[in-house]
Protein backbone atom coordinates (compact mmCIF):
# COMPACT_ATOMS: atom_id res chain seq x y z
CA UNK A 1 0.00 0.00 0.00
CA UNK A 2 2.92 2.30 -0.47
CA UNK A 3 1.53 5.61 -1.61
CA UNK A 4 3.76 8.15 -3.17
CA UNK A 5 4.47 10.91 -0.66
CA UNK A 6 2.45 13.96 -1.50
CA UNK A 7 4.43 17.07 -2.13
CA UNK A 8 3.76 19.84 0.41
CA UNK A 9 2.44 22.92 -1.24
CA UNK A 10 5.03 25.62 -0.66
CA UNK A 11 3.05 28.31 -2.40
CA UNK A 12 2.07 30.02 0.84
CA UNK A 13 5.61 30.02 2.17
CA UNK A 14 6.23 33.37 0.52
CA UNK A 15 3.19 34.84 2.23
CA UNK A 16 4.32 33.60 5.61
CA UNK A 17 7.77 35.01 5.07
CA UNK A 18 6.35 38.33 3.93
CA UNK A 19 4.24 38.47 7.05
CA UNK A 20 7.29 37.96 9.22
CA UNK A 21 9.24 40.49 7.22
CA UNK A 22 6.58 43.13 7.63
CA UNK A 23 6.36 42.41 11.34
CA UNK A 24 10.07 43.05 11.73
CA UNK A 25 9.98 46.14 9.56
CA UNK A 26 7.34 47.65 11.78
CA UNK A 27 8.69 46.71 15.18
CA UNK A 28 12.35 47.49 14.69
CA UNK A 29 14.38 50.59 14.14
CA UNK A 30 17.36 50.92 11.92
CA UNK A 31 19.15 53.91 13.38
CA UNK A 32 22.30 53.52 15.38
CA UNK A 33 22.35 55.83 18.32
CA UNK A 34 24.98 58.46 18.06
CA UNK A 35 25.57 61.88 19.44
CA UNK A 36 27.85 64.31 21.16
CA UNK A 37 29.14 62.88 24.40
CA UNK A 38 29.63 65.22 27.31
CA UNK A 39 30.45 64.94 30.95
CA UNK A 40 28.54 67.02 33.43
CA UNK A 41 30.40 68.51 36.39
CA UNK A 42 29.54 66.96 39.74
CA UNK A 43 27.53 69.26 41.94
CA UNK A 44 29.78 69.71 44.97
CA UNK A 45 33.11 70.41 43.32
CA UNK A 46 31.80 73.18 41.19
CA UNK A 47 32.73 76.12 43.36
CA UNK A 48 36.23 74.94 44.17
CA UNK A 49 37.06 74.58 40.49
CA UNK A 50 35.81 77.98 39.53
CA UNK A 51 38.11 79.78 41.90
CA UNK A 52 41.18 78.08 40.59
CA UNK A 53 40.73 78.96 36.95
CA UNK A 54 42.12 82.32 35.90
CA UNK A 55 40.22 84.67 33.67
CA UNK A 56 42.63 84.33 30.77
CA UNK A 57 42.23 80.57 30.76
CA UNK A 58 38.51 80.65 30.19
CA UNK A 59 37.11 80.98 26.71
CA UNK A 60 33.54 82.03 27.23
CA UNK A 61 31.09 81.17 24.49
CA UNK A 62 27.58 82.32 25.15
CA UNK A 63 24.37 82.00 23.20
CA UNK A 64 21.51 84.38 23.94
CA UNK A 65 17.81 83.90 23.46
CA UNK A 66 17.98 85.31 19.95
CA UNK A 67 20.36 82.47 19.15
CA UNK A 68 23.22 84.89 18.69
CA UNK A 69 26.64 83.59 19.61
CA UNK A 70 29.15 85.69 21.47
CA UNK A 71 32.71 84.90 22.37
CA UNK A 72 34.13 86.79 25.34
CA UNK A 73 31.30 89.24 25.00
CA UNK A 74 31.64 89.91 21.28
CA UNK A 75 29.30 88.58 18.63
CA UNK A 76 30.83 85.95 16.41
CA UNK A 77 29.43 83.84 13.59
CA UNK A 78 29.26 80.14 14.38
CA UNK A 79 31.74 79.05 11.73
CA UNK A 80 34.49 81.16 13.29
CA UNK A 81 34.23 79.54 16.71
CA UNK A 82 36.20 76.47 15.72
CA UNK A 83 39.25 78.50 14.67
CA UNK A 84 38.86 80.75 17.68
CA UNK A 85 39.00 77.81 20.06
CA UNK A 86 41.98 76.30 18.28
CA UNK A 87 43.86 79.58 18.46
CA UNK A 88 42.96 79.94 22.12
CA UNK A 89 44.14 76.46 23.08
CA UNK A 90 47.27 76.39 20.93
CA UNK A 91 48.33 79.96 21.66
CA UNK A 92 51.32 79.73 19.31
CA UNK A 93 52.78 83.13 20.16
CA UNK A 94 52.17 82.92 23.91
CA UNK A 95 49.75 85.82 23.78
CA UNK A 96 48.95 86.91 27.36
CA UNK A 97 45.26 87.12 26.49
CA UNK A 98 45.02 83.50 25.40
CA UNK A 99 45.38 80.36 27.48
CA UNK A 100 48.34 79.62 29.70
CA UNK A 101 50.44 76.54 29.19
CA UNK A 102 51.98 74.21 31.68
CA UNK A 103 54.65 71.58 31.26
CA UNK A 104 53.32 68.08 31.80
CA UNK A 105 54.73 64.60 31.61
CA UNK A 106 53.02 62.72 28.83
CA UNK A 107 53.57 58.99 28.37
CA UNK A 108 55.29 58.18 25.03
CA UNK A 109 56.19 61.80 24.38
CA UNK A 110 57.92 63.07 27.49
CA UNK A 111 57.57 66.65 28.60
CA UNK A 112 55.05 68.65 26.62
CA UNK A 113 53.41 72.02 26.97
CA UNK A 114 49.74 71.53 27.75
CA UNK A 115 47.22 74.32 27.64
CA UNK A 116 45.29 75.12 30.79
CA UNK A 117 42.49 76.64 28.76
CA UNK A 118 38.87 75.79 29.40
CA UNK A 119 36.01 76.48 27.06
CA UNK A 120 32.90 77.49 28.87
CA UNK A 121 29.60 77.30 27.07
CA UNK A 122 26.80 79.40 28.46
CA UNK A 123 23.27 79.55 27.26
CA UNK A 124 20.03 81.26 27.98
CA UNK A 125 16.78 79.53 28.82
CA UNK A 126 15.39 80.76 25.53
CA UNK A 127 18.24 79.46 23.38
CA UNK A 128 17.07 76.87 20.91
CA UNK A 129 18.41 73.37 21.27
CA UNK A 130 19.48 73.11 17.65
CA UNK A 131 21.68 76.20 17.98
CA UNK A 132 23.16 74.85 21.17
CA UNK A 133 24.03 71.56 19.48
CA UNK A 134 25.47 73.44 16.52
CA UNK A 135 27.83 75.34 18.80
CA UNK A 136 28.67 72.23 20.83
CA UNK A 137 29.51 70.54 17.59
CA UNK A 138 31.87 73.35 16.60
CA UNK A 139 33.63 73.14 19.96
CA UNK A 140 34.12 69.40 19.69
CA UNK A 141 35.29 69.86 16.12
CA UNK A 142 37.96 72.32 17.28
CA UNK A 143 39.38 69.79 19.71
CA UNK A 144 39.18 66.96 17.22
CA UNK A 145 41.04 69.06 14.67
CA UNK A 146 43.70 69.94 17.19
CA UNK A 147 44.18 66.27 17.95
CA UNK A 148 44.25 65.36 14.28
CA UNK A 149 46.81 68.05 13.53
CA UNK A 150 49.03 66.90 16.35
CA UNK A 151 48.75 63.25 15.35
CA UNK A 152 49.60 64.21 11.76
CA UNK A 153 52.68 66.13 12.87
CA UNK A 154 53.90 63.47 15.26
CA UNK A 155 53.10 60.22 13.53
CA UNK A 156 51.83 61.20 10.10
CA UNK A 157 48.47 59.59 10.79
CA UNK A 158 45.00 60.72 11.66
CA UNK A 159 43.99 60.58 15.30
CA UNK A 160 41.56 57.72 14.81
CA UNK A 161 44.25 55.58 13.11
CA UNK A 162 46.63 55.80 16.06
CA UNK A 163 47.18 53.01 18.55
CA UNK A 164 45.40 53.13 21.89
CA UNK A 165 48.51 54.39 23.74
CA UNK A 166 49.14 57.11 21.19
CA UNK A 167 45.52 58.20 21.35
CA UNK A 168 45.69 58.43 25.12
CA UNK A 169 48.83 60.55 24.88
CA UNK A 170 47.18 62.94 22.43
CA UNK A 171 44.15 63.10 24.66
CA UNK A 172 46.38 64.21 27.51
CA UNK A 173 47.90 66.98 25.41
CA UNK A 174 44.56 68.24 24.16
CA UNK A 175 42.02 67.28 26.79
CA UNK A 176 38.46 68.06 25.83
CA UNK A 177 37.93 70.84 28.34
CA UNK A 178 34.47 72.04 27.52
CA UNK A 179 32.57 72.99 30.62
CA UNK A 180 28.84 73.05 30.88
CA UNK A 181 28.27 76.18 32.88
CA UNK A 182 25.69 76.62 35.57
CA UNK A 183 22.45 77.89 34.15
CA UNK A 184 22.56 81.63 33.81
CA UNK A 185 20.68 84.18 31.88
CA UNK A 186 22.65 85.52 28.98
CA UNK A 187 21.57 88.70 27.28
CA UNK A 188 18.15 89.43 28.64
CA UNK A 189 15.40 87.63 30.44
CA UNK B 1 -6.92 32.86 -36.66
CA UNK B 2 -8.58 31.62 -33.50
CA UNK B 3 -5.87 29.09 -33.01
CA UNK B 4 -3.26 31.72 -33.37
CA UNK B 5 -4.91 33.87 -30.68
CA UNK B 6 -5.15 31.02 -28.24
CA UNK B 7 -1.54 30.23 -28.67
CA UNK B 8 -0.63 33.84 -27.90
CA UNK B 9 -2.64 33.82 -24.71
CA UNK B 10 -1.62 30.58 -23.15
CA UNK B 11 1.84 30.32 -24.58
CA UNK B 12 3.67 32.40 -22.03
CA UNK B 13 5.12 30.13 -19.35
CA UNK B 14 4.31 31.03 -15.75
CA UNK B 15 7.21 32.56 -13.84
CA UNK B 16 8.38 30.17 -11.21
CA UNK B 17 7.79 31.57 -7.76
CA UNK B 18 9.53 28.74 -6.01
CA UNK B 19 12.49 30.93 -5.08
CA UNK B 20 10.33 33.77 -3.80
CA UNK B 21 10.29 32.47 -0.20
CA UNK B 22 14.07 32.29 -0.26
CA UNK B 23 14.35 35.88 -1.41
CA UNK B 24 11.92 37.06 1.22
CA UNK B 25 13.67 35.08 3.93
CA UNK B 26 16.93 36.65 2.90
CA UNK B 27 15.37 40.10 3.31
CA UNK B 28 13.89 39.04 6.61
CA UNK B 29 17.24 37.94 7.99
CA UNK B 30 18.85 41.12 6.79
CA UNK B 31 16.34 43.19 8.70
CA UNK B 32 16.52 40.98 11.77
CA UNK B 33 20.25 41.38 11.97
CA UNK B 34 20.58 45.05 11.09
CA UNK B 35 17.81 46.47 13.23
CA UNK B 36 16.93 46.64 16.87
CA UNK B 37 13.60 46.34 18.56
CA UNK B 38 11.73 49.54 19.16
CA UNK B 39 11.56 49.96 22.88
CA UNK B 40 9.26 52.83 23.54
CA UNK B 41 6.19 54.28 22.02
CA UNK B 42 6.87 57.95 21.57
CA UNK B 43 4.10 60.29 22.59
CA UNK B 44 6.14 63.29 21.56
CA UNK B 45 7.71 64.38 18.34
CA UNK B 46 11.47 64.20 18.27
CA UNK B 47 13.40 65.47 15.29
CA UNK B 48 17.03 65.20 16.19
CA UNK B 49 19.41 68.03 15.32
CA UNK B 50 22.35 67.38 13.05
CA UNK B 51 26.02 67.31 13.93
CA UNK B 52 29.26 66.09 12.41
CA UNK B 53 31.47 65.27 15.40
CA UNK B 54 29.48 62.39 16.74
CA UNK B 55 30.32 59.23 18.57
CA UNK B 56 28.38 56.02 18.44
CA UNK B 57 26.88 54.73 21.62
CA UNK B 58 28.48 51.36 22.06
CA UNK B 59 26.42 49.31 24.46
CA UNK B 60 22.70 49.78 24.30
CA UNK B 61 22.16 48.16 27.68
CA UNK B 62 24.15 50.91 29.39
CA UNK B 63 22.12 53.72 27.93
CA UNK B 64 19.01 55.28 29.38
CA UNK B 65 16.99 57.61 27.25
CA UNK B 66 15.28 60.88 27.96
CA UNK B 67 13.03 62.15 25.22
CA UNK B 68 12.09 65.80 25.00
CA UNK B 69 9.72 67.37 22.54
CA UNK B 70 6.27 68.70 21.84
CA UNK B 71 3.46 66.11 22.10
CA UNK B 72 2.23 64.61 18.85
CA UNK B 73 -1.21 65.54 17.47
CA UNK B 74 -3.07 62.67 19.10
CA UNK B 75 -1.99 63.72 22.57
CA UNK B 76 -2.13 67.47 22.16
CA UNK B 77 -5.61 67.71 23.60
CA UNK B 78 -4.44 66.05 26.78
CA UNK B 79 -0.90 67.32 27.09
CA UNK B 80 -0.89 70.65 25.32
CA UNK B 81 1.70 71.79 22.83
CA UNK B 82 4.51 72.78 25.17
CA UNK B 83 7.59 70.55 25.07
CA UNK B 84 7.33 67.67 27.49
CA UNK B 85 9.60 64.97 28.71
CA UNK B 86 9.14 61.28 28.19
CA UNK B 87 10.81 58.61 30.26
CA UNK B 88 10.12 55.08 29.03
CA UNK B 89 6.47 55.13 28.04
CA UNK B 90 5.27 57.91 30.25
CA UNK B 91 5.15 61.64 29.98
CA UNK B 92 6.88 62.85 33.11
CA UNK B 93 7.87 65.94 34.97
CA UNK B 94 11.47 67.07 35.18
CA UNK B 95 11.55 66.12 38.85
CA UNK B 96 10.94 62.45 37.93
CA UNK B 97 14.35 62.21 36.30
CA UNK B 98 16.15 61.39 39.55
CA UNK B 99 13.82 58.46 40.27
CA UNK B 100 14.06 57.25 36.71
CA UNK B 101 17.86 57.24 36.79
CA UNK B 102 18.00 55.35 40.06
CA UNK B 103 15.51 52.82 38.73
CA UNK B 104 17.62 52.37 35.60
CA UNK B 105 20.69 52.00 37.75
CA UNK B 106 19.12 49.25 39.79
CA UNK B 107 18.47 47.24 36.65
CA UNK B 108 22.14 47.22 35.75
CA UNK B 109 25.06 45.12 36.81
CA UNK B 110 27.07 46.72 39.52
CA UNK B 111 30.18 46.63 37.38
CA UNK B 112 28.43 48.53 34.60
CA UNK B 113 27.18 51.42 36.69
CA UNK B 114 30.18 53.70 36.14
CA UNK B 115 29.73 53.38 32.39
CA UNK B 116 26.10 54.32 32.45
CA UNK B 117 25.22 56.96 29.90
CA UNK B 118 22.12 59.06 29.62
CA UNK B 119 21.12 59.93 26.11
CA UNK B 120 19.08 63.09 25.70
CA UNK B 121 16.96 62.86 22.62
CA UNK B 122 15.52 66.29 22.22
CA UNK B 123 13.67 67.91 19.39
CA UNK B 124 15.43 70.64 17.41
CA UNK B 125 12.89 73.28 18.36
CA UNK B 126 13.04 72.72 22.09
CA UNK B 127 14.33 75.62 24.13
CA UNK B 128 17.37 75.19 26.33
CA UNK B 129 15.43 75.95 29.51
CA UNK B 130 14.02 72.43 29.82
CA UNK B 131 17.33 70.88 28.78
CA UNK B 132 19.17 72.85 31.45
CA UNK B 133 16.64 71.70 34.04
CA UNK B 134 17.18 68.09 32.99
CA UNK B 135 20.94 68.52 33.19
CA UNK B 136 20.63 69.87 36.71
CA UNK B 137 18.50 66.86 37.69
CA UNK B 138 21.03 64.49 36.16
CA UNK B 139 23.77 66.11 38.16
CA UNK B 140 21.70 65.61 41.29
CA UNK B 141 21.25 61.96 40.32
CA UNK B 142 25.00 61.62 39.76
CA UNK B 143 24.44 60.54 36.18
CA UNK B 144 27.19 62.65 34.70
CA UNK B 145 27.87 60.94 31.41
CA UNK B 146 25.44 62.32 28.92
CA UNK B 147 25.00 62.19 25.22
CA UNK B 148 23.15 64.71 23.10
CA UNK B 149 21.61 62.48 20.51
CA UNK B 150 22.07 63.81 16.99
CA UNK B 151 21.86 62.67 13.44
CA UNK B 152 24.91 62.53 11.24
CA UNK B 153 25.16 65.51 8.97
CA UNK B 154 25.94 64.46 5.45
Amino acid sequence: MARPIQEINAGSMADIAFLLLIFFLVTTTMDVDSGITRKLPPIQEKQKNDEKIKERNVYVVSINYHNQVAVEGELMPVYKICDGVKEFIKNPNNDPNLSEKKEKDIPLLGKMMVSKGVVSLQNDNGTSYSKYIEVQNELVRAFNELRDEFAMKQWGKKYKDLTKEQQDAVKKIYPMTISEAEPRNVGGK
Amino acid sequence: MARFKRKGKGGMPAISTASLPDIVFMLLFFFMVSTTMREVDLKIKVRLPEATEIKKLEKKSLVSYIYVGAPIKAYQAKLGTEPRLQLNDEISAVSDVVNYISAEREKMDEADIPFMTTSIKADMDVKMGIITDIKQELRKAQALKINYSTRKKM
